[in-house]
């Protein structure tokens, strides 16, 4: 399974070299040489896309695999607790204060905010008195759905809901050389998620658990919204938001292999971008040459994978 | 605390409980509190019906009669379709129209406009454009509803968060057909996509009228079988409930009541929430005798409460809902979060 | 009487209660005891109509459960499951009315009070009837709940588990009571039992499960035997005489 995830990763990811309305072939590349059009698309926008893909997915992945360790929830994801909406948030409110921050400046932004909805919710969960499984995500979507009336709301009165949408609406036609490298922070983090993966697993068993082991359950759980808002962030900027990318993989990973963290994270990071690969050639495919956005196949794939995780697990429970 | 069973009689006086019934007795019944609240809705529709009147009153009366209504319609089908959504989830931080309701009023309105253009949408039939929103809505959730409430597990829960993928689903298909609008086709469906309560379709009015006095109709019979509901489904049962079929009408009301009032004034999300946790806390019962006409009372007051104050205070009266939208917004992170102090 | 004839429920491949035929609920207090996972609160739920089963026919008086008004069993049967948890604060005396719901549908007339009144009497909670079900202890609410159940006014109760999480002398309390109603009110009250104990000394009859499957269904002091335990729970099982009562000792 592993040599397979890692065979349809390098073969998605050449296909997506290849995949675009300039014409990029092995052909091309070896008539035109170095200094050619078709080796200048590829290093400069096909390339970067492809990397973004693979750091997308590989992170999100990863930012739903901690989030669910953390609230020890199965189905919940940045984009269902109301940590995207957070930073969607955030985004709006430095397009009306600090129009000229730099991309990075934006992310910082937004990360900061996603960090507050992180802890929103987890302050939520721990509190109202949660028995059923769903509920959790239903109280987490409700969540998000208030920031984003917020958000959608004050984007409207300031007419700037059109360009909210063009950042919020996944799409990696726009990257580009220059505009992904915020991404390598989210690579980044899922290093750190790695580094520190075994905490994590035993966070997910409880804080008297963590605390019984002589664990700073406290210091582990604030390690873990930071790489979740720093991630959720950094996709925002760069992507948009993608849903239930964060919910699915783990999910599907848990199956195959159980909930080990440290086991887990390769296979998380792989399999998110293999997803988000698939995706994004689907996205160029369908209507080629338009694009369809990014969000509108993971939102229909992903949706379909979620009912299904939903409803099998129906029918398995007790 | 605890007594022992044959010394309890000859205990202390309780006087923790003899204290409370005391103060309950000064803060009068739950049927004065309604009074009160009653009254004052009576004096704010007075309030906005005959004063500030700009040139004849006959047709200020009948401009402002028809929003009253419109209000009283709109804060019936919110107010008693949360309380009623909460009783059957047991729980109270949930809405009826996280179910995707709006998702569906939003792609309804954004199919027309990016098949037909902006300027068809306006000239749109408003009726049957409410007869497709409603038709659509109600059979929507009917259909989930028969799909995993029906079936030998039921969870009411599992139902609601495949309602909210599926919405998800909708809203980004939505999203992508709204980005490929030109900026004044956006525009305009923008504008349709937050509700309004002034100046409503009389003829809509007076079906979505109709059909929140239907819902209502399938509620009421049902007031003494939603208490019992609120002590769970196994002792709801265990009291001769048929638990699949009570809670099968009462969604149905739920959802024709939502699906009329969206199709109206558009998608409001929050101000069930408002209304309904005001209600719990100021009918001072739980039973749906006393809460279900609180919530309604309760919404009448914020509608025209609020009406006042934006257009007579501040010059804009047609962005009640979405203020409220956003006090409702801000008032649910309060509720959730007080709970976490406690 | 309740009767199960050739009851069986699945969950997935795996059948919880395993084409079980019983009668139980005669006069007096029949205990249900087994293992972890035995079917006991299965069992339970398919005769308090909160699962249906997957095969088999289950009777009380001769009214099928499946076909009869759920209203008309309430009449007959009371079930309390565990755990009962509100999201409504409810005093004990509102809960208490509940009881009647199944004879008034929510319109109390005189008689109805009467009962509540008897209920709330019985279990000597006049003092905390205006109390908050959340101001009150375990025991308390253990008793709120049972006294809902007895204003029911039904021929049998049944009671999943009321034991749990309750401390040693509550727990006593709830089984004297258990035996007070099932003596002085002519209640068949069929109890779900972890402690053995406990069923043997206050059960008339004690019916054992073990695996979806009825192990044992004899009255108590015939259950009461090392070998029949032992094969119930699978784990060795010593009975010593104390006073005349057996006593089962499992801790060596």
């Amino acid at each position: 399974m592993g040599v397979l995830i890692g065979v349809l990763l390098v073969a998605l990811a050449l296909t997506g070299l290849f995949v675009g309305v300039s014409d990029v072939t092995p052909g091309s590349l070896s008539r035109g040489g170095a200094g050619g059009d078709a080796a200048f698309l590829l290093v400069a926008s096909r390339i970067p896309r492809t990397l973004a893909a693979v750091l997308v997915g590989a992170s999100l992945g990863i930012a739903g695999l901690i989030m669910q360790m953390l609230v020890r929830n199965k189905f919940v994801e940045p984009g269902t607790t109301g940590v995207s909406e957070f930073a969607t948030l955030g985004m709006l409110v430095t397009m009306v204060f600090l129009p000229g921050l730099a991309v990075v400046g934006k992310m910082g932004v937004a990360a900061v905010f996603g960090l507050f909805g992180t802890w929103v919710f987890l302050r939520v969960v721990r509190v109202v008195p949660v028995r059923q499984l769903v509920l959790v995500p239903l109280v987490g979507i409700m969540l998000g759905g208030v920031v984003g009336a917020v958000t959608t709301f004050s984007a409207y009165r300031l007419d700037l809901l059109q360009s909210l949408g063009q950042w919020s609406q996944g799409s990696f036609a726009t990257v580009m050389q220059g505009r992904y490298e915020f991404l390598w922070i989210a690579g980044l983090m899922v290093g750190i998620a790695w580094f520190a993966a075994d905490r994590f697993s035993v966070v997910g068993l409880g804080e008297e658990f963590a605390t019984n082991l002589g664990l700073d359950h406290r210091r582990v759980v604030a390690v873990g919204m930071v790489v979740i808002a720093v991630i959720t962030a950094a996709v925002l900027v760069t992507a948009g938001m993608v849903p239930f990318l964060g919910l699915v993989v783990p999910n599907v990973v848990s199956l195959i292999i159980g909930d080990n963290v440290r086991r887990a994270i390769p296979w998380v990071a792989g399999l998110g971008a293999v997803f988000v690969l698939a995706c994004d050639l689907i996205a160029r495919v369908v209507r080629f040459p338009y694009e369809i956005p990014l969000s509108v196949i993971v939102g229909i794939v992903g949706a379909a994978l979620f009912l299904w995780l939903l409803l099998r697990r129906r029918s398995r429970a007790h | 605390m605890l007594t022992d069973p044959t010394s309890t009689e000859s205990g202390a006086l309780p006087s923790a409980g003899l204290h409370r019934s005391r103060l309950a007795a000064s803060w009068a019944s739950p049927r004065s509190r309604l009074t009160v609240l009653g009254a004052v809705v009576l004096a704010l529709t007075a309030g906005y019906l005959f004063t500030d009147v700009p040139g004849s009153l006959a047709f200020a009366l009948r401009v402002r009669g028809l929003t009253v209504i419109a209000m009283l319609v709109v804060a019936t089908a919110v107010g008693v379709s949360t309380v009623v959504f909460h009783t059957i989830t047991q729980n109270r931080i949930l809405t009826p129209s996280i179910m995707g309701f709006d998702a569906f009023y939003v792609l309804i309105s954004t199919v027309i406009v990016f098949f037909s253009g902006s300027a068809a949408f306006l000239a749109f039939d408003q009726f049957a454009l409410w007869l497709i929103q409603v038709v659509v809505m109600v059979g929507f959730s009917v259909l989930l509803f028969t799909w995993l409430f029906g079936g030998k597990r039921r969870s009411i829960h599992l139902m609601l968060l495949v309602g909210i993928v599926l919405g998800t689903f909708f809203r980004s298909v939505t999203e992508w057909m709204q980005r490929m609008l030109d900026p004044l086709d956006f525009q305009v469906l923008s504008d349709a996509m937050f509700a309004s309560l002034t100046r409503p379709d009389e003829a809509l009015l007076a079906l979505t009228a109709g059909l929140v006095v239907l819902g209502c109709a399938l509620v009421a019979p049902l007031l003494r079988t939603l208490d019992v509901l609120t002590l769970g489904e196994p002792a709801a049962v265990g009291l001769g409930v048929d638990h699949k079929r009570v809670v099968m009408v009462l969604f149905v009301g739920v959802s024709v009541m939502i699906a009329a009032s969206t199709a109206l004034v558009g998608p409001i999300l929050f101000f069930g929430l408002i209304v309904a946790n005001l209600a719990y806390s100021y009918a001072g019962s739980f039973r749906h005798v006393w809460t279900l006409p609180a919530a309604v009372l309760i919404g009448m007051t914020c509608l025209l409460g609020g009406q006042l104050v934006l257009e007579r205070l501040f010059g804009f009266g047609g962005t009640l809902s979405t203020v409220i939208d956003f006090a409702g917004g801000l008032f649910f992170l309060y509720l959730v979060l007080r709970k976490g102090a406690r | 009487m309740i009767a199960l004839e050739n009851v069986t429920k699945r969950y997935g491949r795996q059948a919880v209660v395993d084409d079980v035929s019983i009668t139980f609920g005669g006069e007096g207090v029949t205990a249900l005891i087994g293992p972890n996972g035995a079917g006991k609160s299965t069992l339970f739920g398919l005769v308090g109509r909160l699962l249906q089963p997957d095969e088999g026919r289950i009777t009380v008086d001769g009214m099928d459960v499946a076909s009869t008004p759920s209203s008309e069993l309430a009449k007959v049967l009371a079930v309390l499951r565990q755990d009962n948890h509100v999201a409504a604060r409810l005093t004990v005396h509102d809960l208490v009315e509940f009881g009647r719901f199944p004879h008034s549908r929510g319109r109390l007339t005189l008689h109805d009070r009467e009962h509540i009144e008897d209920a709330i009497g019985y279990l000597d909670l006049g003092p905390y009837r205006n109390r908050f079900l959340d101001e009150l202890s375990g025991g308390q609410r253990q008793r709120a709940f049972v006294a809902m159940v007895l204003a029911q006014d039904t021929e049998y109760v049944l009671l999943d588990e009321p034991l749990n999480n309750l401390d040693l002398r509550h727990m006593a309390e709830i089984m004297r009571l258990i035996r007070r109603m099932a003596d002085e009110l002519g209640k068949r009250v069929v109890v779900v039992l972890h402690d053995i104990n406990f069923a043997a000394t206050y059960a008339d009859r004690i019916v054992a499960m073990r695996n979806g499957i009825v192990m044992a269904d004899a009255p108590a002091r015939e259950v009461m035997r090392p070998d029949v335990l032992a094969a119930v729970y699978d784990t060795p099982v010593d009975v010593r005489e104390i006073d005349g009562k057996p006593v089962a000792l499992y801790h060596g």
